[in-house]
C-alpha cells in the first residue's frame, strides 16, 4: 500500500532513513528496500513524499514513534486545483472510503498549509467544500474516530522563502497515524539534571535510536556514554543500556549522588543502565570468547572538536620518550592512570573492531562521524569493515567549515580471525587516504582557523554550497 | 555492577593466562528489582559463561542457582529457573567491592557500583 508520508521540515537527510529503519524493526521485509516516490514535479527536499508499506499497521507504528514524520496518511485524492482534487476524490473506490464515512462514527477534518497560512474563514470554506464527499458520522473536534486532513501548498517561489522544492499541490487523506513529539519537551536537555559539554541532543539522540532501531529485549551499547544522553533515548524506547567511558569522574561520580548518569535516568522513570564502568576502548576488558552480546551500538566518539578522546599511556609513554613506570604500593589506591590523546583514526578502528565482535548478525553500529564541508566538493569516504554494509548516511551541517554525519551500519558478516586481518588492511588503506587530514589536532585547526579574508572574497562567489538552504538555515 | 558485566570482563594486562572469571570481593551488596523480559533472558543465557556466573552470584551472598544450566531448549518452561537467573544476572548490584584477577592478584576497584578497568602505566 502506497502512503503519504509528511515529514517536518528538518534534517533533511535524517528523514527517510529514520523511515526505513522504523519500516524494519515494525516488520517490513529487511531485504527488499523500502520504495520511495515523489510528488509530481517534487524536489527530494519536499515534505512530502510516498512511501510503500505493506500494512497501515506498520505505517501507524512508524509514525507513532518516529521524530520526523508529521503524520502517515492514505491518500483518498490530489490535485493541481479544487477541481483536480474533487475528480480524484470521486475516483477513489468507494469501498474504501465508505467504511470510514459510517453514521455511527465520529470525524474532523484538518486543513494544514505549507509555505503559506490561510485564515480561520478560508479554512471553513474549504471545508465546506467537500460536499462531495458523503460524510455521514458526527463531526468531533477533539477525539474524532477518524481524522482527515487537507494540505494545501503554494508555489515555493511564491515569497515564503523556499527553495523550490514543491509546486501547488493538494492533497486530501485518512490519517493514519501521527507523530508524538511530546518528547522532546520533555526530554530536552535543558531539563536535564547531569549534563557534559558534549550532551547529544534529545531529538537527535532519539534518532540515533531509531536508526539503531532500539526496542524492549535489546541490549544497546555506548562505549563513549559520557552522560548517558544517547542511551537515555534507547532506554526510552525499552532497550536494557550499558555504557563505557575513560573518564572515571563523569560515569561513576557526576556531580553529586543526586545529578550523575544514574539519576539521568531515573529523572524520567527509566530503567538504569545494566552496567556503567571505566575502560579504555583501545585495550577492552572483554573476555575471550566473549561476541555477539549487544543488539546495537550507538555512540558520538570524541573527534577532537569540541572533546578529545583519550586513551591509556601517558603521552610522553606513547611518544616513547620515557618507559612505563611502576606507581609505588602506597600510592596505588588513589591513583589516577595518565592517559594520552586518541586520535579520531584509531577510534574509529576500535570502535569497528569492537562492533564486528560484539554485535549480534544484523545488529547495528550509529555513530557520528566529522566531515570538513570541502568547497571543492570532493567525494568523502567513510570508514569501512567486511563485516558491515553501510546502509544509512545522514548529514547534519554544523557550520560553514563542518558537518557531523550520522552512519548506520548492519553486521551483514560474522567476525573471524580472517575477517580481522582483512578489517586491518582496509583500514590501512583508509588511513592512508583518507584520513590524514583527521589525524590528531588537524580537525580541529581547520574548524577552528581563521579564515583568509582575501581567499573568500575571490572564492564567495564561485563556491556551490551543494546543500541548499531554507529560510538562510541549513535544515 | 551486576553480574550480567561481571560475566564480560576480564584483567586484560599484558601477559596474562588465567584471566577468567575475576574473583568477587564484596564489601556492599544491594538489590533492585528490574523487569522481567523473559526474552531477553533466553538470548543471554546462550552468551552467558555459566559457572563464572554461580560463583559470582555465591560469593554475592545468592546461592539458588543450580550447578549446572539447564538446556536452552528446556528453559522455555521453566518460569522458576528464568527467574532466578533473572535475579542473579540483573537484579543483584555489586555496590562497592573487588574483582580480582586470579593470576596476578590485581583489584579492579568497583565504587559506587561503576568498575574501574583501567589499567595503571606499568600494566598497559
Amino acid at each position: 500500500m502506497w502512503f503519504l508520508c509528511v515529514f517536518y521540515h528538518r534534517l533533511l537527510d535524517f528523514r527517510k532513513p529514520e523511515v526505513e529503519a522504523l519500516a524494519e524493526l515494525f516488520g517490513e521485509e529487511d531485504e527488499s528496500p523500502l520504495q520511495w516516490r515523489l510528488p509530481e514535479h517534487h524536489h527530494n527536499d519536499t515534505p512530502f513524499h510516498f512511501v510503500h508499506l505493506s500494512s497501515e499497521e506498520i505505517a501507524q507504528n512508524i509514525a507513532k514513534r518516529s521524530l520526523l514524520v508529521k503524520g502517515m496518511y492514505e491518500l483518498w485524492g490530489e490535485g493541481a486545483s479544487y477541481e483536480e482534487l474533487k475528480d480524484s476524490i470521486e475516483r477513489f473506490p468507494d469501498s474504501r472510503k465508505l467504511p470510514f464515512l459510517a453514521s455511527d462514527s465520529t470525524f474532523r477534518i484538518s486543513v494544514e498549509t505549507f509555505g503559506k497560512a490561510l485564515t480561520f474563514d478560508e479554512q471553513r470554506e474549504r471545508i465546506d467544500s467537500f460536499t462531495y464527499v458523503p460524510f455521514k458520522g458526527k463531526v468531533n473536534l477533539k477525539n474524532p474516530d477518524h481524522n482527515f486532513f487537507l494540505m494545501e501548498m503554494d508555489e515555493s517561489e511564491e515569497n515564503n522563502g523556499l527553495q523550490p522544492i514543491l509546486q501547488r499541490r493538494i492533497f486530501f487523506g485518512r490519517e493514519v497515524g501521527f507523530a508524538d513529539r511530546k518528547l522532546l519537551p520533555t526530554f530536552q536537555l535543558k531539563s536535564r539534571t547531569y549534563l557534559g559539554p558534549t550532551a547529544m541532543d534529545a531529538e537527535m539522540a532519539f534518532l540515533m535510536a531509531n536508526q539503531a532501531k532500539a526496542a524492549s529485549g535489546k541490549l544497546v551499547y555506548d562505549p563513549f556514554v559520557g552522560t548517558g544522553s544517547i542511551l537515555v533515548s534507547a532506554a526510552r524506547f525499552g532497550a536494557m543500556t550499558m555504557g563505557a567511558d575513560i573518564d572515571i569522574r563523569v560515569v561513576r561520580d557526576g556531580r553529586g549522588p543526586d545529578c550523575n548518569v544514574w539519576s539521568n535516568f531515573k529523572q524520567y522513570g527509566l530503567p538504569t543502565p545494566v552496567a556503567l564502568l571505566r575502560m579504555d576502548n583501545n585495550l577492552p576488558p572483554w573476555r575471550s570468547g566473549l561476541k555477539e552480546i549487544f543488539d546495537a551500538i550507538i555512540c558520538d566518539p570524541p573527534y577532537g572538536v569540541r572533546a578529545g578522546g583519550r586513551k591509556s599511556g601517558g603521552r610522553k609513554i606513547l611518544k616513547g620518550t620515557v618507559d612505563p613506570y611502576t606507581v609505588p604500593e602506597d600510592k596505588r589506591t588513589d591513583h589516577i592512570p595518565s592517559t594520552g590523546a586518541y586520535s579520531l583514526v584509531e577510534c574509529v578502528h576500535d570502535l569497528l573492531h569492537l562492533a564486528a565482535r560484539m554485535l549480534v548478525m544484523k545488529g547495528r553500529l550509529v555513530f557520528f562521524f566529522p566531515v570538513l564541508r570541502d568547497e571543492n566538493g570532493s567525494e568523502v569516504k567513510f570508514p569501512e569493515h567486511p563485516c558491515f554494509k553501510l546502509v544509512a548516511v545522514s548529514e547534519q551541517i554544523l557550520s560553514s567549515r563542518y558537518s557531523r554525519v550520522l552512519l548506520t551500519m548492519v553486521k551483514v558478516e560474522p567476525y573471524s580471525e580472517v575477517i580481522e586481518e582483512a578489517a586491518r588492511l582496509m583500514h590501512l588503506e583508509f588511513r592512508e587516504n583518507h584520513l590524514k587530514w583527521l589525524e590528531e589536532g588537524n580537525i580541529h585547526s581547520s574548524v577552528f582557523k581563521p579564515s583568509d579574508t582575501s581567499e573568500i572574497r575571490t572564492d564567495s562567489k564561485s563556491f556551490k554550497d551543494p546543500k541548499p538552504k531554507y529560510r538562510g538555515k541549513y535544515v | 555492577m551486576r553480574l550480567i558485566v561481571h560475566n564480560m570482563l576480564t584483567c586484560n594486562i599484558k601477559g596474562v593466562i588465567n584471566k577468567f572469571p575475576l574473583r568477587i570481593e564484596a564489601e556492599k551488596v544491594i538489590k533492585k528489582e528490574v523487569d522481567f523480559n523473559p526474552d531477553f533472558l533466553r538470548h543471554m543465557l546462550a552468551k552467558i559463561e555459566w559457572k563464572a556466573l554461580v560463583d559470582g552470584a555465591r560469593s554475592m551472598g545468592y546461592t539458588e542457582l543450580p550447578d549446572h544450566a539447564p538446556d536452552t531448549e528446556r528453559v522455555e518452561s521453566d518460569e522458576s529457573f528464568l527467574k532466578k537467573f533473572h535475579h542473579a544476572l540483573l537484579e543483584l548490584h555489586l555496590e562497592e567491592g573487588s574483582l580480582v584477577c586470579q593470576e596476578t592478584g590485581r583489584k579492579f576497584p568497583v565504587d559506587k557500583g561503576v568498575p574501574n578497568m583501567v589499567l595503571r602505566e606499568d600494566e598497559v
